[in-house]
């Protein structure tokens, strides 16, 4: 089994609603009972007060919780704990088990998502699932970080975090000499229906990525158009911040606007657009799946075309860091590296915490927006961690294809003292600036 | 205590606002109109003094496309009951406004009347003493912090330079509120869903016979930017300025 | 009706306020256009006062106990008095916390035409008013007929000088009416004092909610103090309690007037302009290159606020190190 399906195997066991378990279990004339990696109570050295664990563990998705038994597996491999924010499933396990009520503590806050606990996890406490539930209950209580409830009203009321109006969306298409076509002024069925996503339309190197990939497919002759001011945020962060409601809202509202245009592939810019379009969505379209592709994937697929136009040279040492959300939660590791290692004289080097070990640069689960909070807790932003992780390895230029990270790591390069050691590019970026 | 905020929506100034072909109103192509902030103020201020001390809290707005959701919402944060007023017609102007929530207020019980210290669209005067004048009540606008007592408040209303004067008013009384105690709170889309679902607004007809502004308005523009700012083109020019100001050496 | 113009005047701790005067000379050029009188009504106030109103065809005093301090409820019942017995075309009000309590009230009970947040204000058979509304983004100009009418006018709306002269105007008294005593003035409260006195700085680095959260406000710190100056902010941060009061400019804050005033991410809305207008340089960035903000700035730039900050910072910082 490679990497890839290795993964994709935890996360289809751990999606598996059907799973259930048994006290007792005689499979085969053999009894199975009790199995080593089966306990149905928390092991107690003394009594405890699980009033706290009790009520995380009985809200449905967060079960998971009361599997964990103090293995520690997860502690090196969570990003927040590496950045000093003793962190962790096994932490909040333990702080839960001696009183601590995670709805009024930084703990419900902390976790980006990022899975790597899950990875490592023999008992399979799924943060993923647990975090969800838990931050949905917290915000129906008004516990409810101040900086992210003011993303949350930015979004349910202008359909972005960023609180600018929708019609802004496609102000970046001036800054570029090709025609985009907006879909619902131009509604002819289309090859892609490109979902540009919130940080490229409306953040200042967002725009950048945005225009190079207009004219990368331009260049490659590929027919798109985009949703203009008809898009609305994929809302996946917000449902994994605790606000599923507002998830809904915007991806029916989105799904709506896929139903109007006839098209081949639906391209997206970012990662958890990916992974909301991918296995969110469906469950909310009646199973209808959706033809749903990264653009690195989209585009590792025209390697052929691609190829030849490369002819720049971009001669510096590239290293590229896996997002969580296309590597860890979707298992696609290869196509980013495939497109960097078509650019002419590009020198692709690995950092040590790469594919399915890749660190979080912290954006995810909410946490673009929880920078406040992290500042509080954490010794450092895990994206200034990766940074000189990145700096350490020789690389000139830290590769990204999520749009969380241009503006995280762009941050973390200054704020670590190493402004003009390190660029920050979108791969999209990089492909542009090769091409003729 | 019976506790009435009355809310309105105004055009969201995050939008390009533009002129119409009238040269007399906003373009209503691109408008959208969103909750005068400060009648969300009002709302929390009104909220916070029914969990302090107890109390009913009825939100009351002008029955328009998009208020459904406005008023779901104040239920969602914990508003006892909302009321929807329909069949106004076209409306212009807080004068016209403040008939029909007047007329409204006389038939609901009422101790205190919140709403917020003014609105972007206020052409004709702010919203609170209009009312207050309508119902013969007393005023105070541009109140932060409350405090109920029995059969009267105490509050603080701002002046310039942070100075705040403290007044002990009887009730009834209606209050424009500048900002209440703490940021308004946040009601997640799942609860106000949760009420859509189990509520019925209930609705009031319009019987003020209040008709819309007859101070017409004679032409609307932009503001002159004038000379305007001069534009710069980056950083380094605006180093240059502060070079030439000696705030930098 | 008469075709005066009455002003009403504001005071707060013993000095009139810089609307009272700007109001009496706008008010007098708008008597010219009527063919009428400008009045200014006194209520509470001392002798002092009436002395630095020269420019007025006459004062009109209203006395009292319950009037030393403002008061909504005696406050505007005596401003009723006095328009009942004077019988003005126009009274002028400003746009203030107090002026709120005043004009809707008057322009309901007296039945007189209303504008609200007025710029200008043009005489004639019909009046006609200019009302700065949606946040500074639009004027607009309201026929308020040839009956009498209440303009509130917002601060700056005329030049103040034009109003200040020193005079003995003719005074006369009008007794304060008696009122149901509703409304009881308690005391002042003064602001917390401590913190920096932003009135006095050379340079002020006023951020507004383009900064997006309470912990960016540390990169206009460290802009502000590279260039040695400090942080002021507009009305929404510090009703969000992101800042104290002591940093706010504007009409419920502080009036500035410092050698710099950079504004960053602030759209410039009537009410904050208000506090700022009178500095000397006035540099404004924000995203969006309509903000009301750029017709009042002397330069502007359409950037990100962060990495102008970020960049400006650095730059200083070169240049000192």
């Amino acid at each position: 089994m490679d990497d890839r399906d290795k993964t994709m195997a935890v996360r289809e066991r751990t999606r598996d609603e059907s799973f259930v378990e048994s006290e007792q279990v005689i499979l085969e004339g053999i009894d199975i009972s009790g199995q080593w990696n089966r306990m149905y109570e928390p092991r107690e050295i003394t009594d405890y007060d699980l009033t706290y664990m009790d009520k995380l563990t009985d809200i449905p998705g967060a079960e998971s919780m009361g599997w964990c038994y103090q293995c520690a597996q997860c502690i090196p491999a969570c990003p927040v704990d590496t950045a000093g924010g003793d962190y962790g499933p096994r932490k909040i396990y333990r702080r839960l088990q001696t009183g601590t009520d995670i709805f009024q503590h930084q703990d419900m806050w902390l976790c980006t998502s990022c899975m790597n606990c899950l990875r490592v996890c023999p008992k399979e406490v799924d943060m993923i699932k647990i975090m969800p539930a838990a931050r949905a209950v917290a915000v129906l209580e008004g516990q409810v970080p101040s900086e992210l409830q003011e993303m949350f009203q930015s979004v349910a009321e202008y359909g972005n975090p960023m609180g600018q109006s929708a019609r802004r969306r496609t102000r970046w298409t001036r800054g570029v000499e090709v025609d985009v076509r907006i879909l619902p002024k131009d509604p002819a069925p289309v090859e892609v229906l490109w979902f540009v996503g919130d940080y490229y339309a409306y953040h200042g190197r967002g725009n950048d990525a945005a225009q190079a990939m207009a004219r990368v497919f331009d260049h490659l002759g590929v027919d798109f158009g985009i949703l203009g001011a008809d898009e609305r945020c994929d809302g996946d962060s917000q449902r994994l911040a605790g606000e599923p409601g507002l998830f809904e809202e915007l991806a029916q509202h989105n799904i709506e606007q896929f139903g109007k245009y006839e098209y081949d592939k639906l391209v997206v810019s970012g990662p958890h657009a990916y992974n909301a379009v991918k296995t969110e969505y469906p469950k909310l379209n009646g199973g209808g799946e959706f033809p749903v592709e990264h653009y690195t994937q989209f585009l590792s697929q025209r390697l052929e075309a691609l190829q030849p136009r490369l002819t720049k040279p971009f001669a510096r040492k590239v290293t590229f860091h896996d997002p969580c959300y296309l590597g860890r939660h979707n298992g696609e590791y290869e196509a980013p590296r495939q497109l960097l290692m078509a650019v002419p004289e590009l020198d692709l080097i690995e950092m040590f915490r790469c594919k399915q070990q890749g660190y979080c640069c912290g954006g995810g689960g909410g946490g673009m927006w929880l920078d406040g909070l992290a500042a509080d807790h954490q010794v450092e932003r895990l994206s200034e961690n990766r940074v000189k992780e990145a700096v350490f390895v020789g690389a000139e230029v830290l590769a990204v294809c999520c749009p969380y990270e241009v503006s995280r790591f762009e941050d973390a390069v200054k704020s670590t003292g190493n402004d003009g050691k390190l660029e920050v590019l979108d791969i999209i970026e990089i492909l542009d600036q090769c091409m003729e | 205590m019976n506790i009435i905020v009355l809310m309105k929506r105004v055009p969201d100034l995050v939008e390009d606002l533009e002129v119409d072909d009238t040269g007399k109103a906003l373009d209503s192509e691109y408008l959208k109109l969103t909750l005068n902030e400060f009648d969300d103020h009002a709302l929390e201020e009104a909220l916070l003094i029914k969990e302090s001390g107890g109390g009913e809290v009825t939100v009351v707005a002008l029955d328009d496309e998009g208020v459904d959701k406005m008023l779901f919402t104040a239920l969602a944060k914990g508003a006892d009951r909302a009321l929807k007023i329909t069949g106004a017609g076209e409306v212009d102007g807080n004068l016209q406004l403040a008939r029909m929530f007047a007329q409204v207020i006389g038939e609901q019980p009422h101790d205190l009347i919140l709403t917020g210290v003014q609105a972007a669209d206020d052409r004709d005067g702010q919203l609170a003493p209009t009312v207050a004048a309508l119902l013969e009540m007393p005023c105070v606008e541009v109140v932060n912090g409350v405090t109920p007592g029995e059969g009267r408040l105490t509050l603080h209303k701002e002046y310039a330079g942070g100075v705040l004067a403290e007044f002990e008013v009887d009730l009834p009384a209606i209050l424009g509120i500048q900002a209440a105690r703490q940021t308004p709170r946040y009601a997640p889309v799942s609860k106000v869903r949760q009420v859509q679902e189990a509520t019925t607004l209930e609705t009031v007809a319009d019987t003020s016979g209040a008709a819309p502004s007859e101070f017409e308005v004679v032409v609307m523009t932009p503001p002159e930017t004038g000379e305007g700012a001069q534009m710069l083109t980056g950083v380094e020019e605006l180093l240059e300025i502060l070079e030439t100001k000696g705030v930098i050496g | 009706m008469s075709q005066d113009v009455l002003v009403v005047a504001e005071h707060l701790q013993g000095s009139l306020n810089d609307s009272t005067f700007e109001m009496l000379g706008m008010g007098k050029s708008l008597a010219g256009q009527l063919g009428g009188s400008c009045s200014v009504v006194l209520i509470g106030g001392d002798d002092a006062m009436v002395g630095q109103l020269g420019a007025a065809d006459g004062v009109v005093r209203v006395d009292g106990e319950g009037l030393v301090d403002f008061n909504p409820e005696s406050h505007a019942a005596a401003l009723e008095a006095v328009v009942s017995a004077k019988s003005p075309r126009v009274v002028m009000i400003g746009y203030t916390s107090m002026g709120m309590d005043l004009a809707s009230g008057l322009a309901v009970r007296a039945g007189m035409a209303h504008a609200a947040s007025c710029i200008a204000v043009e005489g004639g058979e019909r009046i006609r008013a200019t009302s700065q509304i949606y946040g500074g983004k639009m004027n607009v100009t309201t026929d308020l007929g040839s009956g009498p009418c209440v303009v509130s006018v917002l601060a700056g709306a005329g030049p103040a000088d034009v109003g200040r002269a020193e005079g003995t105007p003719t005074q006369e008294n009008i007794a304060p009416p008696p009122t149901a005593g509703r409304i009881r003035f308690k005391g002042l409260v003064e602001p917390e004092a401590g913190d920096v006195d932003i009135t006095t700085q050379e340079v002020l680095v006023a951020v507004g909610r383009g900064i997006g959260n309470k912990d960016d406000i540390e990169v206009a710190e460290e802009l502000a103090e590279a260039l040695g100056g400090t942080v002021a902010a507009s009305r929404p941060l510090i009703d969000a309690g992101w800042l104290p009061k002591t940093r706010q400019v504007g009409k419920s804050g502080l009036k500035v007037t410092p050698k710099v005033y950079l504004a960053l991410g602030i759209s410039g809305a009537p009410e904050h302009l208000e506090g700022m207008k009178g500095a000397s340089t006035i540099i404004a960035v924000n995203t969006d290159k309509h903000a009301p903000i750029f017709g009042v700035a002397h330069y502007g730039l359409v950037e990100d606020l962060f990495d102008v900050c970020e960049e400006l910072t650095e730059k200083i910082e070169e240049r000192q190190g």
